[in-house]
């Protein structure tokens, strides 16, 4: 297809305008590099304990550290990229499946069904997202799927609402009658017809959401509802450097700064792809 | 409600267990079971809950602490809405008149300065900005307590930890608002009729770029009463967050959901505030 490439090209090009993005797609890269091989690149394994070694500051040797079992932080921030960043992709991807189902399905047939779907997101929509999160991942228990699905389902209001907007205003296009008047069912509509042309406004809101899920997982494990010891997780590095803020203050800033950086790197690309691909929209 | 209610019916692990302790026995545990009602199948459970919330004001005992959870939220209640009515007119004090300047002066030192400040201030953990703050302020340099939330130094860490995220966001989205409307006609129509720059700014643009600033507003309040849980973690301050988080570890159920209940509630009280308050902001919606 033609035109579709074409498209690709402009996107890039104007993507490749916003340095900030660009930064933004660096980083992630060095993440994603780091989280696949994190075996490799990392000088020490994330529980080896060293107890000649405790609480040390950066040194030559630990470049970052060790914590109060001398275990190597920037170790345990590399397997720590590993899995922030497999609960930020995974708990977009329910919300994205889930939430895009139920606004598809709500926005294409409409009436009853619609309001019924919408409904049911609005009372879901009335409870603050971190407190659903907390309340779900308290009852679902710690451990990764479950912070995975708690944080997903958080978001899934915010994608169905999206891609109802959409889906109501491609509907009434004339190539979708078309479509229906060749005989294609419901189904092949909305996945062939319908989902090509809400891709755009998905493909930002799940950069975005990549980032909120990473910064509730990191939220949820410091509150000791994420992920458990010792895997490295960096909001439950952050909780567990707690008691040595005085004398230890380095355990506090570096996964904290890991975070920020990530969902810095993450918003950046969001809002750059945001002005790519839609070049109507004003600054 | 019902959703938070059946969440916690659903979960894994035993109330009366946690609650007796290790010293449990079957008979006990029955005895527990049958006081609060957890013997009984879950729609009977779940109506008789709500027939006690909604006509008596009832939302039932704390397992843990055996007193009523009206009671226990009474207490914690005051707290958290002064933490968040505090972080709320402290971000939106700064973040408007921030938002404003930017948008008047766009492309100067001080937008990209902002401009750069709020991307970290958004994409900056609440847990992580209040420890530093710890460290700086409180380990450092020993200015403020860590804990509590009785005097104002107090007072301070905690709210200025809440409201860091919503200046940036409230920031961002004024500067985005007023500069769709210092673009538009009628706002080069007041200039060109030589209305003195500070009257264009306050009296024609900034009303009619509240709308979405104010949902913005709205929305980070249910933010901050959520982030509350996180502050008041930090901060060890005994509002309604600190006693969800230790209802959750006790899996003391009448209190989650008591808790959950009063954070939504106030949220949708909010968001109906708003709402009526678009009508006197911009008088062509109506309220129906």
């Amino acid at each position: 297809m033609p035109a579709n490439n074409s498209m690709l090209k402009y996107t890039l090009i104007r993507l490749r305008r916003n340095y900030l993005a660009v930064l933004g797609f660096v980083v992630l890269f060095v993440l994603i590099g780091s989280a696949i091989f994190a075996e490799r690149i990392s000088p020490f394994g994330y529980a080896d304990q060293d107890y000649m070694m405790i609480r040390q500051p950066p040194s030559a040797q630990h470049l970052l550290g060790t914590d109060q079992f001398g275990r190597d932080v920037l170790s345990r921030l590399i397997y720590g990229s590993r899995i922030s960043l497999q609960v930020g992709l995974i708990a977009v991807s329910i919300s994205l499946i889930v939430g895009g189902a139920i606004g598809a399905i709500g926005g294409y047939f409409g009436g009853r069904t619609d309001s019924v779907l919408m409904r049911i997101m609005d009372v879901q929509l009335a409870i603050p997202t971190i407190l659903l999160a907390i309340v779900i991942s308290s009852a679902l228990g710690p451990g990764l799927v479950n912070l995975m699905v708690a944080v997903g389902i958080t978001s899934i209001p915010r994608f169905a609402r999206l891609m109802r907007a959409s889906v109501l205003s491609i509907k009434g296009m004339e190539f979708i009658e078309a479509a229906r008047a060749m005989g294609a069912s419901h189904m092949r509509i909305i996945l062939l017809y319908i989902l090509p042309n809400c891709a755009a406004p998905l493909i930002v809101q799940s950069t975005l959401s990549v980032a909120n899920a990473i910064l509730f997982a990191a939220t949820l494990s410091f509150l000791g509802l994420g992920i458990q010891p010792p895997f490295p997780e960096w909001g439950g590095m952050l909780s567990d450097a707690r008691p040595y803020i005085r004398d230890s203050a380095y355990l506090s800033i570096f996964p904290g700064l890991a975070i920020m950086i990530t969902i810095v790197a993450l918003n950046c690309i969001g809002d750059g792809l945001r002005d790519a691909l839609d070049p109507k929209q004003k600054r | 409600m019902i959703i938070i209610f059946t969440i916690l019916y659903f979960t894994p692990g035993d109330p009366a267990q946690v609650a007796l302790g290790q010293e449990a026995t079957p008979e006990t545990i029955a005895a527990f079971h049958a006081k609060h009602g957890l013997d009984m199948p879950f729609p009977a459970q779940l109506g008789r809950y709500l027939y006690k919330a909604v006509f008596e004001g009832d939302l039932g005992y704390s397992y843990v602490m055996k007193s009523p959870v009206s009671m226990e939220l009474a207490t914690r209640v005051p707290v958290t809405i002064r933490l968040a009515f505090w972080a709320v007119v402290i971000s939106t004090l700064i973040g408007i008149p921030l938002g404003v300047i930017c948008a008047i002066r766009q492309y100067s030192l001080l937008d990209s300065l902002t401009t750069l400040v709020t991307l970290l201030g958004v994409s900056m953990p609440t847990f992580w900005t209040g420890i530093l703050l710890i460290i700086a302020f409180s380990v450092h340099l020993g200015w403020l307590p860590s804990m509590g939330f009785d005097t104002v130094g107090e007072m301070v860490l905690p709210i200025v930890t809440l409201s860091g995220s919503s200046v940036a966001v409230i920031a961002r989205t004024t500067r985005a608002s007023m500069l769709e409307v210092i673009g538009s006609d009628y706002i080069r129509t007041a200039r060109a009729k030589g209305q003195r720059e500070s009257v264009v700014i306050l009296r024609h643009a900034l009303p009619n770029a509240m709308i979405p600033i104010l949902t913005i507003i709205s929305m980070q309040f249910g933010m901050l009463l959520g982030g509350s849980i996180v502050t008041e973690a930090i901060f060890s301050i005994s509002g309604v967050g600190r006693l969800m988080l230790e209802a959750i570890n006790m899996r003391d159920y009448p209190i989650i959901q008591g808790g959950t209940l009063f954070i939504s509630v106030a949220f949708c009280l909010i968001n109906l505030a708003v709402d009526i308050l678009y009508a006197f902001i911009d008088p062509r919606i109506h309220v129906k």
